[in-house]
């Protein structure tokens, strides 16, 4: 079984059986290691694990996400993190340790409908996952275009070492922020490359299963620019 | 014992069933995943006469907020009959048998799913039989456990579920309404075909037990082959394009 390396599993589905860790994604059933999902099997080094083809978005430490303040009390502010959790945000992240409900106004900084670039601090599952926003490339988002792909595709659009969000970025000319839960953020001085990045983003959550979608995907680029 | 007086002949000499099947023959059982847009999972399944359509939502928000769980996720299962599903208007509102089905699919899909991953959250399954012909409950749980893989749930396994039974003295695969009304004995099976256990086992009549091992013997044969269709349906709709990354 070891010559075959990619395969389409469902839940149930034994993928190996013998001396392999199991990881993301499958259990372990007597000899044999089994896929809880529908994905694709991945046996590399020793160890097994499954690429999800649907599902929702599960917070992890250190991920880059893309929030929408959604409420705060005195002490923090939650937000929307497209996730069945919602993101916990310390006011003392924002305002510092001296942090003071009463002199300090929370919706000064951030109020609600705002979007944030936020990393997830410590998600544990015993508590909602807390982020901060505080380091490089984090905190509050002024401009640009929010686009929703499934969070699934994120790894997709991002490609091998970033080949294919480079790609994108450079022909278009525009800034794309890609949070881990699937939200993006496009910005661009151009309208048009704006525009042409979108229908990018577009392309690659449609046709993300398609083996050459990088060749595709410039082919579209270039065909626009002229 | 005994069921029903009836004219219908269940078994005829040939043992050719009242719907034309063989003993240990199941309907003809057709699943869809994915067929709704706004739930994170579906399955539209027909099973026979049977017609049922499942929508999964979740792992989601708990509310009422005192019934979440900080250890585990929590499941919700809402088995319903449309009031056209069978022959008399059926009263909308929730009856005792809707309540008790709900909670026996509820029970046959948690050893399945692996709720422990989403802590304080809930996954809600509603299945709405649309056409009810015998045999709803096993249906409905092989539809909503498509419907949670295509949620993308964690599943220990997919749970299949075929009845068997007995009717005009004979063991019977596949139980359908007439056979269920005048039959002598319905036993539905849930099962996890790869796990090799049983999650659902219910009995409304009278079995010896050399009959009752024949029933789950012959039942667990009709998970399996249901499960093949489940399969089916999945693939059918994640690796249609048969194309690998």
């Amino acid at each position: 079984m070891t010559g075959e390396r990619k395969r389409h599993v469902i839940p149930g589905e034994v993928i190996t059986s013998g001396s392999y860790r199991a990881e993301q994604n499958t259990i372990q059933v007597g000899e044999n290691i089994v896929s809880t999902i529908v994905g694709l099997s991945d046996i590399h080094d020793g160890s097994v694990r499954v690429i999800p083809l649907t599902g929702g978005y599960m917070p992890k430490d250190d991920d880059l996400v893309i929030g929408k303040i959604a409420s705060h009390s005195s002490l923090s502010w939650t937000a929307d993190i497209n996730s069945c959790y919602v993101g916990m945000l310390p006011a003392s992240d924002v305002f510092g340790r001296d942090y003071s409900s009463s002199s300090d106004d929370m919706t000064a900084k951030l109020a609600k409908g705002d979007l944030i670039a936020a990393r997830i601090v410590n998600a544990d599952m015993t508590r909602d996952p807390l982020i901060t926003i505080s380091g490089r490339e984090l905190g509050k988002i002024d401009s640009g275009e929010l686009v929703k792909i499934s969070p699934n595709k994120v790894p997709r659009l991002i490609g091998k070492r970033g080949s294919m969000i480079q790609m994108i970025e450079s022909s278009t000319n525009s800034q794309v922020t890609i949070g881990q839960n699937g939200l993006l953020v496009v910005s661009s001085e151009d309208p048009n490359g704006l525009l042409k990045a979108i229908q990018a983003i577009e392309l690659i959550e449609e046709q993300a299963h398609v083996a050459n979608l990088t060749d595709q995907v410039n082919e579209m680029l270039e065909s626009k620019s002229e | 014992m005994g069921g029903r007086d009836t004219d219908i002949v269940l078994l005829d000499e040939n043992g050719i069933r009242c719907d034309g099947r063989k003993v240990n023959e199941t309907r003809k059982v057709t699943i869809k995943a994915g067929v709704l847009k706004n739930a994170n999972g579906s399955a539209y399944i027909e099973f026979g006469d049977n017609k049922i359509l499942v929508g999964v939502y979740g792992p989601r928000d708990v509310h009422p907020k005192h019934m979440s769980d900080t250890d585990t996720g929590i499941l919700r299962c809402r088995y319903h009959m449309a009031p056209f599903s069978v022959g008399e208007r059926k009263n909308p509102a929730p009856s005792r048998r809707e309540v008790e089905i709900s909670k026996v699919i509820k029970e046959a899909l948690e050893p399945a799913v692996m709720l422990k991953e989403f802590p304080r959250t809930a996954v809600d399954v509603y299945m709405e039989v649309l056409q009810a012909d015998g045999g709803t409950r096993c249906a409905a749980l092989t539809g909503a456990s498509v419907a949670l893989a295509d949620a993308g749930i964690p599943m220990r396994d997919l749970v299949a579920g075929c009845a068997a039974g007995k009717a005009a003295d004979a063991v019977i695969l596949d139980v359908n309404n007439e056979e269920d009304q005048a039959g002598q004995a319905d036993l539905p099976i849930g099962y996890m075909p790869n796990l090799k256990k049983i999650t659902l086992l219910q009995l409304d009549g009278v079995l010896t037990p050399e009959e009752y091992k024949q029933c789950i013997e012959i039942g667990i044969d009709g998970c399996n082959q249901v499960y093949e269709i489940q399969k089916k349906a999945l693939q059918d709709k994640f690796f249609a394009s048969g194309e690998k990354q």
